[in-house]
């Protein structure tokens, strides 16, 4: 086997998107890593997911109002979708611009705020931000409609600069005054949603974003050391062009492709772990005219992410949809279809309902008692499943050594094919003296297939499977 | 607080979707209630009379043997400022205690941490169900969430029971606390640890348990005889947390038949977990709180009732004196709020009565402040 290439394509392929069969990371090798990437970040090249089936028999899809319908849809799209880094970045900025359906109660409007996440998450960041400001979820969620004139309401403002393109500071600093919180609330006076069509008798419709210049602050304001008569295009440019606005988008994509940062708060205070890497980040956002496509590009292809294996805790979609695609199973409509969805919730993701507007706690904060008793049993519960077809591929692949194989190639194999996990010289050593008491293992016995399935099941049980 | 000589015990059962506060404790002499209910009304003749006000719903009768023995505390018009009508939102709020802002912790969990801050116990808190409650979560607090009791487990999704005894002694043994793994590693294995001690401990409930009461067969009686098989094991749990199906209160539509089951399966599995547990003499250290996020719209929908505010809680055990707390929310066009019952005390005084007079808790940082309690709770 192709050794550190395969097992380099295997490491890209988790972060960049949900983890690869064996048999595709071997295609990906031929094509080779830089070509990869190439592709990935661009999904336009591949084609979109085919889903004229799956919307015929999932008649919750058709108007996408319910959450569970949402959940459920884009638990598939994350497991089938061949435009792999699409879907990885509609969660990253997902985990970022939180929208919750516990205050929208519109799960078609975050299903609208996902399209563009797809449609424009890797282009210009000016560009993705001047759409979360105009949609209609997320000013629902931080009660822009709420901000008039004479009231204003300073949420989606303060948030903005907090949140979603700043943060609260970096190096030690401060990176705005309270002051530029309130001038970015002002310059966003009157971006508003149309009032709601009703929704009886004639079903949901999507709510309109709306510009209400006689409800919007019609003067200067300073912001950011600027003066002028902003409205929320001109924030959102003076936001773009600020280092602080390329520090944390960078160090955003590091804690989220690399390795776990301390939890966002943290960030003013806490140097980011790949310095190096940052500043790298940083040149390439303002070289390239703020464009995520070009940062993304110059991350995969670093060494700081070349060498971060295992570096970072599964988040849950991760571990669920990682999983069903090792499984390959989940591919058309059967019955208790939601599962997968469910299990990313039981794990403590409710996709499209972040607790708060600061989104998931991630890293290790994911693992608690449990949600370990969630993840262990789930994953060990797929691998169970010898009869699925990606199952039965590892065992096919694994007789193909010989007609018998050693306790070695039994555990070292199953290693390889789920993405050359590597464990604990003590883990290893486990598995291979609950390999042992058989001498070599008939491959060709009816049993191969049930020992293959027992050695997958405490593979994904181990600590380290818990790792991307 | 009170001097039971055991540890007190708290069980929260959430009744998710929003109770129907008017059909639950009935208006029956108002006739502004039927003048707003034209279709989901329960009639006057069918109501059981607690005083000449207000009264049962004639499926709660279990209910209401429970509450003439002195038992059941009603706590009307419960609520919070500016009422939330939706579900989930208003559900977080009764978790957090942060109606004005998102939060991401728990009252549950952080009165966990409080009681348990060396985590010496790691069934200090059980939830029944999958998936944690948002009431229970809080950074490192380590709660045990059990979707079912019979066969719950690390890798119980392997069935083939040879076969999962040998996973078990392999994960254990790989799980155990070894030096230099960094700290990430040491958290998870020391996670995992936990969650087998945890599951080892648990499954010694269902062996040591034996009554002669028969709960019904709907997930919530279940749960609620594990909390009582979990209870009766004294493994030192100190909070029990359950909750009906998924938004099964949320009666929008045919609510006369839906909401008569509720009310029946309700009555009847508080009433079997009370017996049960004064039969097995268990009863004495524990309180059950009944609550829901909020109560449903004044005025019917000609088939069910929309969200509202305004909902009842209950709480029920050997030291709550029983009664009415609170003022029954008035039905005057003119003193609802948007249609609908304006809540008159604030859920988080309840919470602190519950944690203060019955837990012995400090409840400020709890319940994030200072709200009025309620007498409910018999000094001892």
């Amino acid at each position: 086997m192709a050794g550190n290439d395969i097992a380099l394509m295997a490491h890209l392929m988790r972060r960049a998107g949900f983890g690869s069969s064996y048999e595709e990371l071997e295609k990906r090798v031929a094509k080779g890593y830089e070509a990869t990437v190439e592709e990935l970040l661009h999904p336009e090249v591949q084609p979109d997911l085919e889903m004229d089936v799956m919307n015929r028999y999932m008649h919750g899809w058709r108007d996408m109002n319910g959450l569970m319908a949402n959940q459920g849809y884009w638990t598939y799209r994350m497991v089938n979708s061949p435009r792999q880094l699409e879907e990885k970045m509609a969660l990253f900025w997902h985990g970022i611009f939180c929208v919750g359906d516990s205050k929208c109660m519109r799960a078609r409007q975050i299903l609208l705020e996902l399209n563009n996440f797809r449609a424009h998450g890797m282009g210009p960041f000016d560009k993705l931000l001047m759409y979360l400001s105009s949609d209609p979820a997320m000013l629902y969620y931080l009660d822009n409609q709420l901000s008039h004139k004479e009231a204003v309401n300073e949420n989606w403002g303060r948030e903005l600069l907090e949140l979603f393109s700043m943060g609260v500071g970096m190096d030690g600093q401060p990176n705005y005054t309270e002051d530029d919180v309130q001038a970015c609330a002002q310059a966003f006076t009157g971006w508003t949603i149309a009032n709601a069509i009703p929704r009886y008798p004639y079903g949901s419709y999507e709510n309109r974003f709306l510009y209400n210049r006689l409800d919007h602050i019609d003067e200067d304001k300073t912001f950011l050391g600027e003066t002028g008569n902003f409205n929320g295009e001109d924030v959102v440019r003076i936001i773009a062009k600020q280092p602080a606005t390329a520090r944390f988008i960078a160090r955003h994509l590091s804690n989220y492709f690399v390795s776990d940062e301390p939890q966002v708060p943290a960030w003013q205070h806490v140097a980011p772990l790949h310095p190096e890497l940052i500043k790298e980040l940083e040149d390439e956002y303002f070289r390239s005219g703020y464009e995520l496509k070009a940062m993304l590009r110059v991350l995969f292809n670093s060494d700081a992410f070349k060498n971060s294996s295992f570096a970072k805790v599964k988040n849950p979609s991760e571990m669920v949809c990682g999983t069903l695609r090792v499984v390959g199973d989940f591919t058309e409509p059967k019955p208790r279809f939601y599962d997968p969805a469910l299990e990313i919730k039981y794990m403590g993701q409710d996709l499209l309902n972040p607790p708060t507007v600061e989104g998931w706690h991630t890293g290790k904060e994911w693992i608690d008692s449990g949600t370990l008793v969630e993840r262990v049993n789930f994953a060990a519960g797929e691998m169970g499943r010898v009869e699925s077809p990606g199952i039965q591929a590892i065992i096919k692949r694994l007789s193909s050594e010989g007609t018998t194989i050693s306790a070695e190639q039994l555990v070292d194999g199953c290693l390889e094919v789920l993405g050359c996990y590597q464990l604990s010289e003590d883990n290893h050593s486990l598995l291979l003296s609950h390999a042992q008491p058989a001498a070599s293992l008939n491959t060709n016995s009816q049993e191969f297939a049930l020992t293959v399935g027992q050695m997958l099941q405490l593979i994904v049980s181990t600590q380290e499977y818990q790792f991307n | 607080m009170t001097s039971t000589k055991k540890d007190p015990v708290l069980v929260v059962l959430q009744l998710s979707g929003g109770n129907d506060f008017l059909n639950t404790i009935v208006p029956y002499s108002n006739p502004l209630y039927y003048d707003n209910r034209p279709n989901i009304r329960i009639p006057e003749d069918q109501v059981m009379p607690i005083n000449d006000k207000v009264g049962w719903n004639p499926n709660m009768a279990p209910f209401k043997k429970l509450f003439d023995d002195g038992k059941v505390a009603i706590i009307q018009g419960v609520g919070y400022p500016n009422p939330n009508l939706s579900h989930f939102r208003s559900m977080d709020i009764w978790h957090t205690c942060e109606p004005e802002k998102l939060a991401d912790e728990g009252w549950v969990g952080r009165a966990i941490r409080d009681l348990d801050p060396n985590k010496s116990n790691v069934l200090t808190g059980v939830n029944f169900g999958r998936g944690l409650p948002r009431a229970m979560a809080a950074p490192g607090v380590p709660v045990a969430s059990v979707g079912n009791l019979e066969t719950y487990g690390v890798l119980t999704s392997i069935e083939v029971e040879q076969e999962r005894t040998q996973a078990l002694d392999i994960f254990s043994r790989m799980y155990s606390p070894a030096m230099g793994r960094g700290p990430v590693l040491e958290y998870l294995s020391q996670t995992g640890m936990d969650a087998l001690a945890g599951a080892d401990i648990l499954a010694t409930a269902p062996e040591k348990y034996s009554s002669s009461v028969e709960y019904g067969p709907s997930s919530m009686s279940q749960y609620m005889r594990n909390i009582a098989q979990v209870h009766m094991a004294d493994l030192g749990t100190r909070f029990l947390y359950t909750t009906a199906p998924y938004n099964s209160f949320d009666t929008h539509a045919t609510q006369m038949s839906a909401h008569a089951n509720l009310c029946t399966n309700v009555a009847q599995t508080v009433s079997d977990f009370y017996d049960d547990l004064k039969q097995n003499n268990a009863s004495d250290n524990v309180v059950l709180l009944v609550f829901t996020e909020f109560g449903r719209r004044v005025h019917d929908n000609g088939s069910g009732t929309d969200h509202g505010s305004g909902g009842a809680a209950f709480v029920i055990g050997d030291h709550v004196k029983g009664g009415f707390y609170g003022e029954y929310p008035s039905l005057e066009s003119d003193k609802l709020l948007d249609g609908n019952l304006h809540w008159n005390n604030d859920f988080r005084g309840l919470y602190a009565t519950l944690l203060e007079d019955w837990m012995g808790l400090d409840s400020k940082p709890l319940v994030n402040g200072s709200f009025e309690k309620m007498d409910f709770i018999a000094k001892a």
